[in-house]
């Protein structure tokens, strides 16, 4: 019998709240024999620093059973290393778990615990750990298997490390920058001589800096804006006039326009005006692109389903991975392991958690000989099943065989830019026309010089430049809030949209926040022996019981029956112990149960004690969305049965609007239908089951309570805690739609003043020379400002 | 005043190098992990009493 005088303290390890005395080490208490192995191994190797840098820096262990027998496998190896020759393997792994400063300071001491790996580097913001080791003297599954003792365990999966190609574009755009640059800064520095006016002695420096100015805007004409040139002329072959063409032209006027001048000693050119324009854009390009370096987007079944499955042939088990699973394989899949694919039961006694599958809630019990469908959890003890399906063609990944998955991405919806550039285009091209018709007849050189003036005024600079400053100030403020977004185009999406279909499990309920109470006073024993008992249920009820409870000492029972549906009787102690529903705790049907919460009852030894009260478990700040009715169509669509339909009711607009027992296609169907009504679909969900209709959405928002578990790909990823804000994040992507608005205005009323100047053909290299950063600067001071009032007018800063 | 020439050609040299240098770091990957070496420098080799140090780094 344990006393009651038990003094609590947090576990040395992960900080977690622990009993003292249980597990203890130089006098450090520990929740877990897995955090005191930890603390061991960093003591042998004279690591204990990692202490000192942060209190309780470690993960906590207690649930620990991964197995790695797969990285012995050549075939795997390949795959996952960066190189590899026949001494030296270096390889990035994806950590999670990484958080603080003694995670790094932890992990590029790892050669102290083995030497054969003598580098390691650690990224933080990617969350990934570089190492280099000695593969004579240490294997790939030893190098994880050390890191899963230390408490950071990689997170491996074929999907995630094909990943790593994708900086090279920006980095393409960093020396584009850096050269555009140099080159601004160099021709200003050689125009100002001109603007100030050179004596007629001075004429070679004149000619001198001309011929200089030319020589630095080739560079810039064809290396940093070639890409504007290819873009133009990808867009003209499709019959699209997009922003870049009126960029394009202006760009190339400017460069025609400084040589001619230059080599005819005519005036100074456009060089610096030049260089600067590619400049801004370059830079607006380059803020344009915020990369989230520890959330992928893009993932698929691949990265959540494992890399390898062990396979039993002849009696004997070996890893297998999962491209080379074939039908008739027989697998081994032990607890909180993953069916890859869809299989008959053989052996064993599987209760399969479907929850992040179909969506259902409560674990579901197979008998042998029944087909398990790919992707659940098994629970309990390893059971044997026989595959009948390839991995790719299962139930449930033949849904990325859809044509939604397939179907180019990034232009599902006109943007505002978009739509205004083929009008802006248009009536530039008249101007400049016009103006070249008006002055040809009495002035030819006139004429020219009015029409090339034209054209490069009116560049869409500042136009250019108001979308990605304003849409890369929304990111940051979302970002800030939890809310991450794939890219800035997706703002003006969630702007436009005007009907949310939401899932259930998972999305809109949220098993994980503490939503229990306790309406009983309970002695430690009691508590032991409720704990003993739940503990070997896993309805979703009693794992919340036993969560509430914490980590107490199990008690052994005898008689232990669980009645589906109904509630759980055992005897503990001597004891009967009965909990439940009323009916079951009371043997009548006396209690009608209320909507509004789940009671679970308590009996020990033949005295009522009390109940558990579990508060329904929707996410904080449902209710909020009922205020969006009005504006927005809202659905429900959700895998698991209709239980709840009528606690949900209230928050929909009725009854029509919930739909129920959706399968992963259906649920796909379901959006298209919507679609073919003219609407524009925001889909929220979680899970796998949801990956179809969040593809195939104009918007797919996946919500997650860990960003850097899996989650399916969307174009946006919500922090679970975030999703109280939903309401906010919506009104304010339709202020960043209206800010854009204003900004365009602005550069066009810079653009007529500009127009003014050049329609006479008279455009001095001055005026177009300040003309073009001064609103630049106007664009991105307001863009910039204005994003942020507006957040803070949305509560969002 | 034909020193101008020279100087100028002087400033371009030196404005060139240093584009190289960017362009070398740039390509050493020098410039892809930011964050992490801010953190790193502030931790020492070996710390001897606990929680001495402690309140400049990262928590």
């Amino acid at each position: 019998m344990t006393t009651d005088t038990i003094t609590l303290a947090n576990c040395y390890h992960c900080g977690n709240d622990c009993t003292e005395g249980q597990y203890e080490l130089d006098a450090h208490a520990f929740c877990c024999a897995g955090c005191k192995g930890v603390y061991q191994v960093l003591s042998q190797s004279g690591l204990c620093n990692y202490y000192h840098y942060n209190d309780h820096p470690g993960a906590n262990r207690a649930k620990f059973d991964k197995r790695y027998e797969y990285l012995d496998e050549p075939g795997i190896i390949k795959d996952l290393v960066d190189y590899q020759d026949d001494q030296v393997t270096v390889i990035t792994l994806y950590i999670p778990y990484i958080h603080c400063s003694s995670c790094i300071w932890l992990l590029e001491q790892i050669n102290k615990i083995d030497p054969a790996i003598y580098y390691s580097r650690v990224d933080f913001l990617r969350k990934q750990v570089n190492l280099r080791f000695d593969n004579r003297k240490i294997t790939l599954r030893q190098v994880v298997e050390i890191m899963v003792d230390i408490g950071y365990e990689p997170l491996i999966s074929l999907q995630d490390i094909v990943k790593k190609q994708t900086g090279i574009v920006k980095d393409n755009l960093v020396k584009k920058i850096a050269v555009a640059g140099f080159c601004f800064g160099n021709v200003m520095l050689l125009s100002f001589p001109e603007y100030f006016g050179l004596s007629g002695y001075e004429q070679t420096f004149r000619h001198f800096f001309g011929w200089l100015n030319i020589l630095f805007s080739i560079p810039v004409l064809l290396y940093c804006g070639s890409g504007y040139f290819t873009s133009a002329w990808a867009n003209l072959k499709n019959k699209v006039l997009n922003i870049d063409f009126p960029l394009a032209l202006g760009i190339g006027v400017l460069f025609l326009r400084t040589v001619i001048e230059i080599l005819t000693h005519t005036g100074a050119g456009f060089a610096d005006t030049l260089c600067g324009l590619v400049f801004f854009l370059l830079v607006g390009k380059f803020v344009q692109q915020k990369t989230y370096y520890h959330i992928s987007f893009e993932r698929d079944y691949r990265s959540f389903f494992p890399v390898a499955v062990q396979v039993i042939e002849e009696g004997k088990e070996r890893p297998l991975p999962l491209s080379d699973l074939k039908i008739g394989h027989r697998v081994l899949i032990r607890h909180n392991e993953i069916i890859p694919a869809d299989a008959i039961l053989l052996k064993g006694e599987a209760c399969i958690d479907f929850s992040f599958v179909t969506g259902e809630a409560a674990p579901v019990e197979k008998t042998l000989g029944e087909v398990v469908y790919a992707g659940g959890r098994q629970i309990g003890p390893a059971i044997e099943l026989e595959v009948i399906k390839p991995v790719s063609q299962s139930y449930l990944t033949q849904l990325w065989n859809n044509e939604a998955f397939t179907r180019k991405q990034d232009n599902r919806m006109q943007t505002f830019n978009q739509r205004v550039s083929k009008y802006f285009t248009v009536v530039l091209l008249i101007i400049a026309f016009g103006s070249l018709v008006y002055w040809l007849p009495s002035d030819i050189h006139r004429g020219f010089a009015a029409f090339t003036a034209v054209l490069i005024v009116a560049c869409p600079c500042a136009l250019a430049l108001s979308t990605p400053f304003t849409m890369s100030a929304a990111l940051g403020i979302f970002d800030r809030s939890l809310f991450y977004l794939k890219n800035t185009a997706v703002v003006e999406q969630l702007a436009r949209i005007d009907t949310i279909v939401l899932d259930k499990t998972g999305t809109i309920t949220n098993s994980s926040e503490e939503n229990v109470t306790l309406y009983a006073s309970l002695t430690h024993t009691d508590r032991q022996m409720i704990y003993s008992v739940c503990s070997n249920s896993i309805h979703p009820l009693s794992k919340q019981i036993c969560d509430f409870l914490g980590n107490v000492p199990k008690l052994s029972i005898v008689n232990y029956q669980e009645i589906p549906g109904q509630g759980i009787a055992a005897t503990v102690n001597g004891q009967l112990l009965i909990v439940g529903s009323s009916s079951f705790v009371f043997d009548n049907n006396s209690g009608t149960e209320d909507n509004k919460s789940t009671k679970v009852h308590l009996r020990i030894g033949g005295k009522y004690l009390g109940y558990f009260s579990f508060k329904n478990h929707y996410r904080d700040g449902l209710y909020r969305i009922t205020n969006l009715n009005s504006y927005y169509d809202i659905y429900l669509l959700s895998g698991d049965n209709n239980h709840e339909r009528k606690a949900l009711l209230p928050f929909f607009k009725s009854d029509s609007f919930m739909h129920f027992n959706k399968s992963p296609q259906q649920k796909l169907d379901f959006i298209k239908s919507l679609q073919a009504e003219g609407k524009k679909v925001m889909m929220i969900g979680d899970g796998l089951n949801d990956s179809g209709a969040l593809k195939q959405s104009d918007l797919g928002i996946a919500i997650t309570d860990d960003v850097n578990n899996f989650s399916p790909g969307s174009d946006a990823i919500l922090d679970g805690r975030s999703f109280k804000k939903l309401v906010r994040f919506l009104r304010f992507s339709k202020d960043t739609v209206l800010i854009i608005h204003i900004s365009f205005l602005i550069s066009l009323s810079y653009n007529l003043l500009g127009l003014s100047f050049a329609v006479t053909g008279k455009l001095s290299p001055l005026v177009a020379a300040i003309l073009m950063p001064v609103s630049t600067a106007t664009i991105i001071a307001f863009t910039s400002i204005a994003t942020h009032v507006a957040a803070r007018n949305r509560k969002l800063l | 005043m034909t020193i101008i020439f020279f100087l100028i050609g002087c400033s371009v040299l030196m404005a060139l190098i240093f584009l190289g240098a960017f362009f070398w770091a740039q390509h050493t990957g020098q410039n892809d992990d930011l964050y992490t070496p801010s953190v790193r420098i502030l931790l020492d080799d070996e710390i001897t009493e606990p929680g001495s140090d402690t309140d400049h780094i990262l928590k």
